[in-house]
């Protein structure tokens, strides 16, 4: 189809114009400065690499950002699954406007997600903080806020991933597979959870590379201790202002590296699946 | 809805409230209780009011950008053929992917001080279109390309050989079809824009009355400890956010009863 498409349409000046166009205004806007963050980084050799990996502080920053990222990604999948398979598969009340809210995180400023949730956990006038604290747990200016700030930022990317293909499968397996007396539990592990896995891993990549990045809504969650609740993307801020460019620039280009690879995974899953 | 679906349908939706209904809920009360009187006196700050009027303008400007180039590469994208085309679908995905405070960077090597062209947007009102027009790039390529692929050729070929000229088919075969995403990608990159923070911090410098953003003066008020007036400013953008929400939901509703 593509091919024909191609060989059917002459190729007039208008074609050439646009080309150039879209090339020219990816290439200034992404291409090249992202190009020069790598030839920065390797300006002197694996110096600054071998800077960020001999500092402390800075190690425990990489450390605070995946632990984070991997637990937000883990409640998100699961939770995720599991809301995907109650707005495709059920019917209740108010579900129209429960997905319509599920993409509200994508929409809200980071500073919002951390204001908001500074005004219910905050440990000394919260709506919760208080109580919380009282039992010893303390969400802000903490771990368990950085992980919940996380975790708001990239709330949807799993579903949106896996509704459509729910949709698409249909339920005449899962319902042969419960007309022969599998339980819900089987049929979700033996028929449901097989036919959605690409969609499942495609919105954990994705989740994934969203939570390793986020800096505003941690930033105001955090309080930026350093050694304590200091992130690596907090950290490439700090290290730039300090004027230690050569260190921001290589734990930015850490950071760029996980998302450029993680969407390139997806991407090339996604370009073989639909030759397949 | 089975026992089991009904306790997991609980159990989800208490975790959603929890985490994303009752802190934004959370902002708009700390306004209300804050009156009406200081709502507005927050907002019509000078200071504050600048910053508005400078990220709402911004907004406008790179979502209308974003209408035009993203049309234009995603045409590039579906219709055209050309060696290290693969390479340009990655590029598109890139400003999602990278961490805001890392695009800043990005973008700072290329037109900071140190700029190999000579270009210096750090710290002025430029910095802010820039920074918007990079992460949002790829909102309106990405809804357009889809359908732009499922559309079929021969209508258009029908028109041009009846003797419509190009831009007219264009103007009233592709681009009917097009508006509803064209549409859903422009509210998505709006809300983007408008909330923008993270790639701003090192590219713009945050100076008063001249590059600084309405999401700056929220996290300076919760620095100063002034809730009220970020929750007010934090209002306003939510209220945004809801806006596209809305827009989105109408646009994919009218699409689904089309299609």
């Amino acid at each position: 189809m593509a091919e024909s498409q191609v060989t059917r349409h002459a190729r007039g000046p208008v074609t050439y114009a646009i080309r150039v166009f879209a090339i020219g205004y990816l290439l200034l806007l992404v291409a090249w400065p992202v190009a020069l963050v790598v030839t920065h980084t390797f300006d002197d050799g694996l110096n600054s690499l071998r800077a960020v990996f001999s500092d402390p502080d800075t190690v425990h920053a990489l450390q605070l950002s995946v632990i984070a990222a991997i637990v937000a990604t883990a409640i998100n999948t699961v939770f995720g699954v599991g809301m995907s398979l109650l707005l495709v598969r059920s019917e209740f009340w108010g579900k129209r406007l429960l997905s319509a809210l599920l993409d509200l995180p994508l929409s809200v400023s980071p500073i919002v997600v951390g204001l908001a949730l500074v005004l219910v956990y905050g440990g000394r006038d919260g709506w919760f903080g208080p109580t919380l604290d009282s039992w010893g747990i303390q969400v802000i200016f903490s771990t368990p806020g950085i992980i919940l700030a996380t975790a708001f930022v990239s709330l949807p990317l799993v579903i949106r991933e896996v509704v459509p293909t729910l949709r698409e499968i249909g339920v005449e397996q899962e319902q042969a597979a419960l007309s022969l007396g599998a339980s819900t539990w089987q049929t979700f592990w033996r028929i449901t959870l097989p036919s959605i896995r690409w969609a499942v891993v495609y919105g954990v990549v994705l989740t994934l590379a969203r939570s390793l990045g986020e800096f505003g809504a941690v930033k105001v969650v955090s309080g930026n201790v350093l050694g304590q609740t200091r992130t690596a993307t907090l950290a490439v801020e700090e290290k730039y202002l300090n004027f230690e460019a050569d260190v921001a620039y290589a734990i930015a280009f850490l950071l760029a590296s996980v998302s450029v690879v993680a969407i390139a995974i997806v991407s090339f899953l996604r370009s073989r699946k639909a030759y397949s | 809805m089975t026992r089991t679906s009904g306790i997991g349908l609980g159990v989800a939706v208490l975790w959603f409230s929890l985490l994303v209904l009752i802190p934004l809920s959370a902002v708009v009360v700390t306004t209300t209780e804050g009156g009406w009187a200081n709502f507005w006196r927050t907002i019509t700050n000078e200071q504050t009011a600048h910053a508005i009027r400078l990220t709402v303008l911004a907004a406008v400007v790179v979502t209308v950008v974003n209408v035009f180039s993203g049309t234009a590469i995603a045409w590039v994208l579906v219709r055209d053929r050309f060696p290290g085309k693969a390479l340009l679908e990655l590029i598109i995905d890139i400003p999602f992917a990278l961490p805001t405070i890392v695009a800043g960077l990005v973008l700072l090597s290329l037109y900071g001080n140190d700029s190999p062209l000579g270009l210096h947007l750090s710290n002025s009102s430029w910095s802010v279109y820039l920074a918007f027009a990079f992460v949002t790039l790829p909102f309106v390529v990405r809804m357009v390309q889809p359908v732009l692929e499922e559309l079929d050729l021969d209508v258009e070929e029908a028109a041009a050989s009846l003797g419509a000229s190009r831009f007219t088919t264009f103007r009233r075969i592709l681009l009917p079809s097009l508006a509803p995403a064209i549409a859903a990608g422009a509210a998505l990159s709006f809300a983007r824009a408008v909330g923008e923070y993270g790639s701003l911090v090192l590219l713009s410098g945050n100076l008063p009355f001249k590059s600084e953003v309405a999401s700056v003066r929220i996290l300076s008020a919760i620095e100063n400890d002034n809730p009220a007036g970020a929750a007010s400013v934090a209002t306003l953008l939510l209220l945004v956010s809801l806006l596209v929400i809305v827009v989105l939901d109408v646009v994919q509703r009218k699409v689904a009863q089309r299609g």
